[in-house]
């Protein structure tokens, strides 16, 4: 009986503590979401109850001194392209290094170096690739962000890729290739189907690193190819700060991830997890 | 599958063009930039030889060594405690039959948000004169403190921020590691009549050690490259209070346009990087034999 009490007991702390951290998660979006409404003045005075108004979200989206709408295309783009440019190569490479009977050290090499480049902070980076851009004039071009934000997110689509394809049985490998199949075919017919949710995993983590990326796209961009996070941090940086439309973008920019969370949870779960417990 | 001539390396070709040209030249370009003095003519870059100049003028420099120092202490406080709340959270998360998808989902979200908006969530919380933290504190007579203003906190403050942000983390990794031990020791344990504490003592911790190490590589790897949240929140200050080394770098190399000592700097990073990753492999691999 006292067993009980006190399983009882340890089961409502624990719902205690877990909603705890859940409303402290929750809370500073909830506040965000309520500012964004504010008027400027509502929000400086710091009221509690207010008049909901639309005029940050108006002027983010509507003004046309207001870049986010720009800002959000190019995210989309850059996101997109970078993401499939990554899910190409990373695939490629995960089957050749693990299918096609490379010597180890090549593998080691290209997976140390891989490592090695993933622990560097970008920013160190990022000035050898503005210099290189610069003087191809691919500074300022989708091109070369793309390209940018393709290398930075590669090393981790490669490791996540490469626990998805060594789950492709050798001898369904062997037995394509066995039936005729070309290293097209066999990528095609075989691989592809198999490994469909770990592209789903790498191509959704991907595209959400590359949408929050900031120090890379801030350097190789200017105010035609400006990213989403670069609109947030200028609004931050003027001198009188538009509170309410800070608040009001950022409410617009943390959308996507709400919508993948809730649509494809699964991945992401699987994809952030797949290098640490493997 | 057989080697198939030129398939073999069709596949792996655009892996190595990425890694040669984008990661490898530009770090011998970096080498080749930090023995220079680089100015700009219009888009062609001016090199002048200056020797080991740069790399002889970095301990000298006041604001490289307070990044080093703050992003040292930045690390170890933030991950320290993402590692801790994140294992507990997790903990709980397997030990209540209800609501599990419910806690994940919520936990999850702030690793998906970029940084860039949590640094501006967080600058209007801790504002000073309208912000929701002093607000509530005022209720209760306290304040209103000067969150990112005050030398002395800033610091904390922006740890505070780093540890909402990736807590979530480290509790799903650790989920995942959790969820995957083998369910039959814990009942033998439990058969056998060990507590709670004792089984987390002698079995859950042992057998998640891996786990533990993996979670918290990733994430001082992270927090190494802090960066979104310090130019959001605080720009480096007050004064060197929250310079960190990326910051450092941006600022010698982009807003000074300090090129040759920017990219100097850098290579001293990744450098410094290089030698602390190397000392912990060796340190767990030691201790690894040992046991």
């Amino acid at each position: 009986m006292s067993d009980l009490a006190h399983s009882t007991r340890s089961t409502l702390f624990r719902h205690g503590m877990l909603i705890l951290f859940a409303i402290i998660v929750l809370f500073p979006f909830v506040w965000i979401v309520l500012s964004a409404f504010k008027t400027q003045i509502d929000l400086l005075m710091g009221r509690v109850f207010f008049t909901p108004h639309l005029t940050g979200f108006e002027n983010v989206i509507f003004d046309k001194t207001s870049d986010f709408a720009r800002n959000f295309g190019n995210s989309m783009i850059i996101g997109v392209c970078s993401t499939l440019l990554v899910l190409f190569t990373a695939t490629l490479a995960a089957f050749s290094l693990y299918r096609l009977s490379w010597p180890s050290w090549v593998l080691h090499s290209l997976l140390g170096w891989s490592v090695i480049f993933h622990m560097v902070p970008p920013i160190t980076l990022a000035g050898a690739w503005f210099t290189m851009f610069r003087t191809l004039g691919l500074d300022n071009t989708y091109l070369g962000i793309i390209l940018a934000h393709a290398t930075l997110h590669l090393p981790m689509a490669l490791w996540m890729m490469g626990v998805f394809v060594r789950d492709v049985p050798r001898e369904l490998v062997d037995a394509a290739y066995i039936d005729g199949a070309k290293v097209p075919q066999t990528l095609w017919y075989v691989v592809l189907p198999i490994v469909r949710p770990g592209l789903a995993a790498t191509g959704i983590l991907t595209f959400i690193f590359s949408w929050n990326e900031f120090p890379v796209a801030l350097v190789l961009s200017q105010r035609q190819t400006a990213t989403v996070p670069l609109g947030i941090g200028r609004y931050a940086q003027e001198n009188t700060i538009a509170f309410t439309e800070m608040a009001a973008a950022s409410t617009l920019s943390i959308l996507p991830a709400f919508v993948l969370l809730l649509i494809a949870q699964r991945f992401i779960v699987s994809g952030l997890t797949s290098g640490a417990v493997k | 599958m057989r080697a198939d001539g030129i398939w073999r390396y069709a596949t792996l070709l655009p892996a190595i063009l990425f890694f040669a040209l984008l990661t490898f030249l530009p770090l011998a370009n970096l080498v080749a930039l930090s023995f220079h003095e680089v100015e700009w003519n219009e888009a062609t870059a001016v090199w002048n030889w200056v020797g080991a100049e740069n790399f002889l003028a970095l301990p000298a420099d006041n604001l490289l060594r307070a990044g080093i120092l703050n992003t040292v202490i930045f690390a170890v406080v933030a991950v320290a405690l993402q590692m801790i709340i994140g294992f507990f959270l997790a903990l709980w998360t397997t030990q209540v039959i209800r609501g599990r998808l419910f806690y994940r989902t919520i936990f999850i979200l702030p690793i998906l948000v970029p940084g860039i908006i949590i640094g501006a969530i967080w600058k209007l919380m801790y504002s000073y004169d309208f912000g929701v933290i002093n607000s509530a504190l005022g209720v209760f007579g306290i304040g209103p403190v000067d969150w990112l203003g005050n030398p002395n906190l800033a610091l904390l403050s922006v740890i505070i921020v780093d540890v909402w942000h990736w807590t979530p983390f480290c509790f799903l990794l650790l989920l995942a590691g959790l969820e995957s031990l083998p369910k039959d020791v814990f009942e033998a344990a439990r058969v056998d009549g060990a507590s709670d504490r004792q089984m987390l003592r002698y079995i859950t911790l042992p057998l998640m050690l891996p786990t533990l190490i993996v979670t918290f590589v990733f994430r001082m790897i992270l927090a190494f490259k802090v960066f979104d949240e310090i130019y959001l929140l605080t720009g480096g200050g007050p004064g060197t209070a929250t310079e960190v080394i990326s910051y450092t770098i941006y600022r010698r190399f982009f807003t000074e346009d300090q090129v040759g000592y920017g990219a100097a700097m850098s290579i001293a990073v990744i450098a410094l990087i290089a030698v602390m990753i190397l000392t912990a492999t060796r340190a767990t691999t030691r201790k690894a034999d040992q046991s």
